[in-house]
């Protein structure tokens, strides 16, 4: 539907355009082309301004700032290692629970649930969406994390303690708390997303596989998932995004320390939660400069996963769709 | 540092209009009714803002003047003098005396608190625990990790200690309440200063960082078998169990304004340069050994003589007249004979346009 309209539309401007020389055409193009170039130049601003704050650490520090873990501000040694380590793994967490729940979700509002149940959790779903970080963050503190001390993380280390990460003392606080509240964050951004991707996939399509004889499952993964599958990635991404940068409700449950354990339940910290944490009360230049690095860091993380991104999409949608 | 400047630069402008307003700062003396409407910004340490918050709301009714006081850290607050950008700054680590004069600034305390190490054991109530100088360093530095531990058995005689282990909270965000804390483990303890040392942030040997005093709260109260440190006035409003700590005449006491208090009261403030005095371990046997002061710091010349009489009218109206509304929040005032040195410093050292200020 929305498709159809657009191109109608496109059509019918672009006659107008031609029957009269003189139109708005021009000056909104500039108009948006200065929004762009806007957003280009706070990019690029923002990194000058991320280097040029952190030359001194960069100086004094070296490349050895990425390869410590050691964090000591009265010593004046900082190592960003731990925060690099705690916000990749926290992430990866995330998206390891939140992937495959969002997709299952989005294929049950699409593909299975009735009309009217589809819309009621679609609603709901899209609320979750709204509540602060700062909210998930203190529930996690006061509700959630205690509930994974007392229930979850003993059962992972009785059944699997034999793995590495389940070993230690369950903590209300820690790695997989933060990855798992990361987790319901990102949910309903990635689920709504592949929900609307999934219902753009084009009926006569479906139907004809129906046609043919498959079964609902085979039409889901043949047909809804390969057709949409530029989107969903993208949803992925778009969940990436929000686990990575997240930093109230990080803080909050992650335990910040400055340390890196095999164990998920030990605290750990990110490179946000660090930034929260310490930035009011960085009082010399070297620390203001490490924290400022470290906020360079996660800039070029992000500036990484999403040139991957880019490239595994167009990998994907050249080889991969039928 | 370019921002730094720009906004340097826009609050010089902003003098210069008020400069020009009220014709140079030449003025006669002016009664407090005329300060009316005079708008003082302060920003700095959050372990004081309740009572600086409180102070400002009754002055303003009194006099009209404005105190603007942003809670946003000690770090923030020194940063903010330094570079002007705010009348007064606030920080519960006192700078050292060559810091002040590189920037030329001054620093008094306002108001003293104490912090205090809560825990959360079942079967302990508050004040049941106790704690000599050497197990609260052990406990942090990871050495004692049982609350069976022959050192704590030693300390708590007769009292039945759990075999659980030990969960030791910090705050995470830089502090001066873990200034205060880790300056009590340094002097204390040999170890604790040569491993660790002081600071508003710190290299923790062990244990799990919470945000805030709410955060470290927040976790003791949920870990059993949890110890972490609070501001008194936190640990009271949020009812937790406190250990008595073993100051340094060797007796054990409780936290209270009146331990606070008898803290202060040997601390020597008159031949500290810059009120460089730290009130932790201090002598006297009711002394509570964590005590701390918090300071307002601002600068030696002022440019606007009817504001900087306007501020050092709401400082000098709280030392003498906010004592009570102090205790009411568990803060302890400073005592007389330290607000008649900081005034007579003030008449010393403050100038506007080459002229004493104060009084």
């Amino acid at each position: 539907m929305a498709v159809k309209l657009d191109s109608s539309s496109r059509v019918s401007m672009s006659n107008r355009d031609r029957a009269n020389k003189w139109s708005a055409n021009k000056p909104f193009k500039y108009l948006c082309a200065a929004c762009c170039a806007l957003v280009l130049a706070l990019m690029v601003g923002l990194f000058v301004k991320l280097i040029a704050n952190s030359t001194l650490s960069m100086r004094k520090l070296g490349l050895g700032f990425l390869t410590s873990a050691e964090w000591d501000p009265v010593m004046g040694k900082f190592g960003a290692l731990s925060s690099i380590y705690g916000t990749l793994v926290s992430t990866a967490i995330a998206l390891i629970i939140a992937v495959p729940m969002s997709i299952v979700i989005a294929l049950f509002l699409v593909e299975l649930a009735p009309k009217r149940l589809s819309s009621f959790f679609g609603t709901s779903i899209e609320l979750l969406a709204a509540i602060p970080s700062i909210i998930y963050g203190m529930w996690g503190l006061f509700i959630f994390g205690p509930f994974m001390a007392e229930y979850i993380e003993p059962f992972l280390h009785r059944y699997f303690g034999f793995l590495p990460i389940f070993q230690g003392t369950p903590m209300p606080v820690g790695m997989l708390t933060a990855g798992v509240i990361l987790a319901l964050m990102v949910l309903p951004f990635t689920s709504s997303v592949m929900r609307d991707v999934l219902l753009m996939v084009p009926p006569v399509l479906k139907e004809s596989a129906y046609g043919l004889g498959a079964t609902t499952w085979e039409v889901t993964k043949d047909v809804s998932i390969r057709y949409g599958i530029r989107g969903i990635v993208g949803a992925v991404f778009l969940g990436l995004g929000r686990a990575i940068g997240e930093t109230m409700a990080v803080t909050f449950v992650i335990g910040n320390e400055h340390k890196i354990s095999a164990s998920l339940f030990a605290p750990a910290n990110s490179i946000a939660s660090t930034l929260a944490n310490e930035f009011t009360e960085a009082d010399t230049s070297l620390y203001l400069s490490a924290l400022v690095e470290l906020g360079l860091i996660l800039f070029l993380i992000t500036a990484i996963f999403q040139a991957v991104a880019q490239t595994w999409l167009r990998y994907v949608v050249r080889g991969g769709r039928p | 540092m370019k921002a730094k400047l720009a906004r340097a630069f826009i609050i010089l402008i902003a003098f210069a209009t008020v400069l020009t307003a009220i014709g140079c700062g030449r003025q006669p003396v002016r009664p407090p009714s005329e300060r009316k409407g005079v708008v003082i910004n302060g920003a700095g340490a959050t372990f004081p803002y309740p009572i600086y918050a409180k102070w400002a709301n009754r002055y303003y009714e009194l006099t009209g003047v404005r105190i603007n006081y942003q809670s946003i850290g000690s770090g923030g607050g020194v940063q903010q003098i330094k570079a002007g950008t705010v009348d007064f700054g606030a920080s519960d680590a006192p700078l050292t005396a060559k810091e002040l004069d590189q920037f030329g600034l001054i620093q008094f305390p306002m108001v003293m608190g104490g912090v205090v190490p809560v825990v959360n054991i079942k079967g302990i109530k508050a004040g049941d625990l106790r704690l000599s100088p050497e197990t609260l360093a052990g406990i942090y530095l990871g050495k004692i990790t049982k609350w069976n531990d022959p050192a704590l058995k030693r300390d708590n005689p007769g009292l039945s200690l759990p075999a659980k282990s030990i969960t030791v909270v910090h705050r995470a965000d830089g502090s001066g309440t873990t200034w205060i804390f880790t300056n009590y483990l340094d002097k204390i303890s040999k170890e604790w200063h040569t491993r660790v040392g002081f600071g508003k942030a710190v290299n923790w040997p062990v244990g799990i960082g919470g945000k805030g005093n709410e955060g470290v709260s927040a976790y003791v109260q949920r870990v059993d078998g949890a110890i972490g440190y609070v501001e008194y006035a936190y640990a009271l409003q949020n009812r937790m169990s406190h250990a008595k700590l073993k100051n340094k005449s060797g007796n054990y006491v409780d936290p209270s304004a009146a331990s606070f208090q008898a803290a202060a009261a040997g601390a020597d403030w008159k031949n500290a340069p810059g009120y460089y005095v730290v009130l932790t371990d201090q002598p006297g046997k009711d002394s509570w050994p964590i005590t701390g002061a918090s300071y307002i710091i601002i600068h030696k010349k002022q440019n606007n003589l009817t504001k900087a009489k306007a501020m050092l009218g709401f400082f000098d109206w709280s030392y003498r007249h906010g004592g009570e509304m102090a205790k009411a929040l568990n803060y302890v005032p400073m005592p007389k004979s330290v607000v008649d040195l900081v005034e007579m410093r003030w008449k010393q050292e403050l100038k506007a346009n080459g002229k004493a200020i104060w009084p």
